[in-house]
């Protein structure tokens, strides 16, 4: 039986000042709004965002003022997509220790060079100090899986296509950003906040006709080193789909991937076959893109849309982390 | 603004033997429990978890197993010319490197291709020892006895970042250029924030602009006696809590203009704006506080503000 769920989403794309904090104002007030649940009812608050990418230290604290950190508050960060945070307020809730909680990510991708800032999270010691670009480390992940014959330079335009509506023909007219990624092929380094509401067990009823209950929610993790990977397969998707109980049984799949072909390699390492619809986006805001897409899944279940819905995140270079979760209309 | 920091790491048992290989002109792989060479090595066994102990050298020659080609370099890049970025199997090794390629353009990189290493003319024992790859094979050279394993390398990380203020963080330094100093009310708890920001008690954006005044109470200070990097003003000088007449929440500032040991809770004092041409929009148009000609205040008027 389930025992947690989403009662309440909230997502902005609009430019997020350097702390956070005024942009987060509105986001939780939405999202608190749509669970149905007062600010004082929040029993844990868990944060996903980035020093390096927000150029100070201690980003998160800042962020808390937006929560009203008086009287204290019981709270948690993670340097990681919030994806990872509505993880930890998951067993939170699962240990008993809350009932409800609001889980959130916010980053300014824009203060700065966010593709070279994005080099430091490759190995301190032989491969950072090279500065390698997140969009070359992916242009390398991309060929391999050409050369493999997984995928074409077109089919990774069709998956551009498909969200901004425009023609694969077209798209692959453009001249290349770094062989074989076209500007389509990476995803708008945009600023975002985004917040989901989790209650446990009756609390969730009480507070939404249809929670999005998670049946299963699984996180794993590949080597770092990119030579120590095989970057056509995903290993740690795959693993965290079969341990959320991912089936082809999903009407709706929300992927956060970066990268055009990234959404290709996610599809083949999670077996999603053709019958599932796709929740496109527009845009990857660092350390929020990933729980929006838990947020959207979620969505979905609420508004009656779908019956079941799979949420994907990931983090670190070349899909290295990747989470699951699998949210349905029943407990 | 720029952050800087030159990070500096020790490297144990298996990155000190490799870093030192490179410095000696030798490129050495880590052999796990599988027989596998992993180029760079592993500190530890993926399959067993016992630390790797068994190094072996592999050729300064490799093959390109895939490659991006980078038009434009960033700033800390290996090459300052467009160059390729690619995943080398050096021959001998089971598993990829990643590095720079001077390749002249596109067209002379493919999957496939022989590169060799192309050392950097002075070598400290650092990644960087290898300058790039280059097309072509490396000729056969006789290494010298290998030195003692590199304890430290030092990375220094330099990040650009333009920062945004909020609306009322704006609104509070263009008041600051103009020789005014301003608040604002939480609607929910009536207290005045200076600078404005969201309440922390409240979560709610600020209200209500408050003009405060330029003198205030120092609530609590500290004697700066410590010399450091940067370091504007030579010790001892004060740092103190200033709460601002009609403020509820004091700003930090300098405290001079009189000896050091004696400034003290509750002492009233006020602004020192520098010279109106100098103004920018930061607080250091205010040079300092100092005195003002006014008795202490009590201790109950500013004990919840500290």
């Amino acid at each position: 039986m389930s025992e947690v769920a989403v009662i309440g989403f909230a997502a902005s794309d609009r430019s997020v000042t350097t702390s956070g904090v005024e942009t987060l104002v509105p986001v939780f007030e939405q999202a608190l709004d749509r669970a149905g649940l007062g600010r004082r009812e929040v029993d844990f608050w868990c944060s996903g965002s980035s020093d390096y990418l927000a150029g100070r230290a201690f980003s998160f604290v800042n962020a808390v003022d937006a929560i009203g950190a008086v009287p204290p508050i019981a709270e948690s960060h993670v340097e990681m997509d919030a994806a990872w945070a509505l993880y930890e307020a998951y067993l939170k809730i699962l240990a008993g220790e809350a009932e409800t909680a609001l889980v959130y990510g916010f980053g300014k991708a824009t203060a700065g060079d966010v593709h070279r800032v994005l080099a430091l999270q490759l190995d301190p010691y032989t491969v950072a100090p090279l500065w390698p670009d997140a969009v070359s480390v992916a242009a390398l992940q991309a060929r391999i899986g050409i050369a493999a014959g997984l995928f074409t330079e077109r089919d990774m335009a069709e998956v551009a296509a498909r969200d901004s509506g425009g023609s694969a023909e077209e798209l692959l007219g453009h001249p290349y950003l770094a062989d074989p990624l076209r500007a389509h092929d990476v995803a708008r380094v945009t600023d975002g906040a985004a917040a989901v509401v989790l209650a446990g067990g009756e609390r969730a009823s009480r507070h939404r006709e249809r929670p999005a209950w998670i049946t299963g929610i699984a996180h794993r993790i590949d080597p770092q080193g990119l030579g120590e990977r095989d970057l056509t397969t995903v290993p740690s998707a795959s693993a965290a789909a079969r341990d959320a109980g991912l089936d082809h049984d999903v009407d709706v799949v929300a992927l956060h991937a970066p990268f055009t072909h990234q959404e290709l390699l996610l599809r083949h390492a999670l077996g999603i076959t053709g019958s599932s619809r796709f929740i496109g986006t527009d845009g990857d805001a660092m350390f929020s893109a990933g729980l929006s897409r838990i947020g959207a899944a979620a969505e979905e279940i609420m508004s009656g849309r779908a019956e079941r819905a799979a949420a994907h995140a990931t983090s670190g270079p070349a899909l290295q982390q990747n989470l699951i979760c699998v949210l349905g209309r029943d407990r | 603004m720029t952050i800087a920091f030159d990070y500096t790491r020790s490297l144990g048992p298996v990155l000190g033997r490799f870093m030192a290989g490179l410095r000696d002109g030798r490129v050495l792989g880590g052999r796990t429990s599988d027989g596998r060479v992993h180029v760079p090595p592993l500190e530890f066994d993926p399959i067993t978890h016992e630390p790797v102990t068994e190094l072996v050298e592999v050729a300064p020659t490799g093959t390109v197993v895939s490659w991006t080609w980078n038009a434009r370099p960033l700033e800390g890049q290996p090459l300052d010319r467009p160059f390729a970025w690619a995943l080398i199997r050096l021959d001998g090794a089971d598993t990829t490197l990643l590095h720079a390629v001077d390749a002249a353009a596109p067209s002379t990189i493919k999957t496939g291709a022989r590169v060799r290493v192309r050392w950097a003319p002075v070598r400290a024992g650092h990644i960087t020892d290898i300058a790039c790859f280059e097309p072509g094979e490396a000729e056969r050279q006789e290494t010298p006895e290998p030195g003692p394993p590199v304890e430290i390398m030092t990375t220094p990380i330099r990040l650009h970042y333009r920062h945004t203020t909020s609306d009322e963080e704006d609104a509070y330094l263009r008041a600051l250029a103009e020789g005014r100093l301003i608040g604002q009310r939480c609607p929910a708890c009536r207290k005045v924030y200076v600078p404005p920001r969201v309440c922390p008690a409240d979560g709610v954006a600020p209200g209500e602009v408050v003009a405060v005044a330029d003198r205030g109470t120092v609530t609590t200070f500290c004697v700066v006696n410590v010399p450091f990097a940067g370091q504007r003003l030579p010790p001892p000088y004060v740092v103190a809590q200033v709460l601002l007449d009609g403020a509820d929440i004091p700003i930090p500032h300098l405290i001079l203009g009189l000896d050091a040991a004696s400034v003290r809770m509750g002492m009233r004092v006020v602004a020192v704006w520098r010279d109106r041409s100098a103004w920018t929009f930061t607080p250091e148009n205010i040079a300092h506080f100092e005195p003002a000609d006014e008795p202490d205040a009590p201790y109950e008027s500013y004990a919840e503000h500290q």
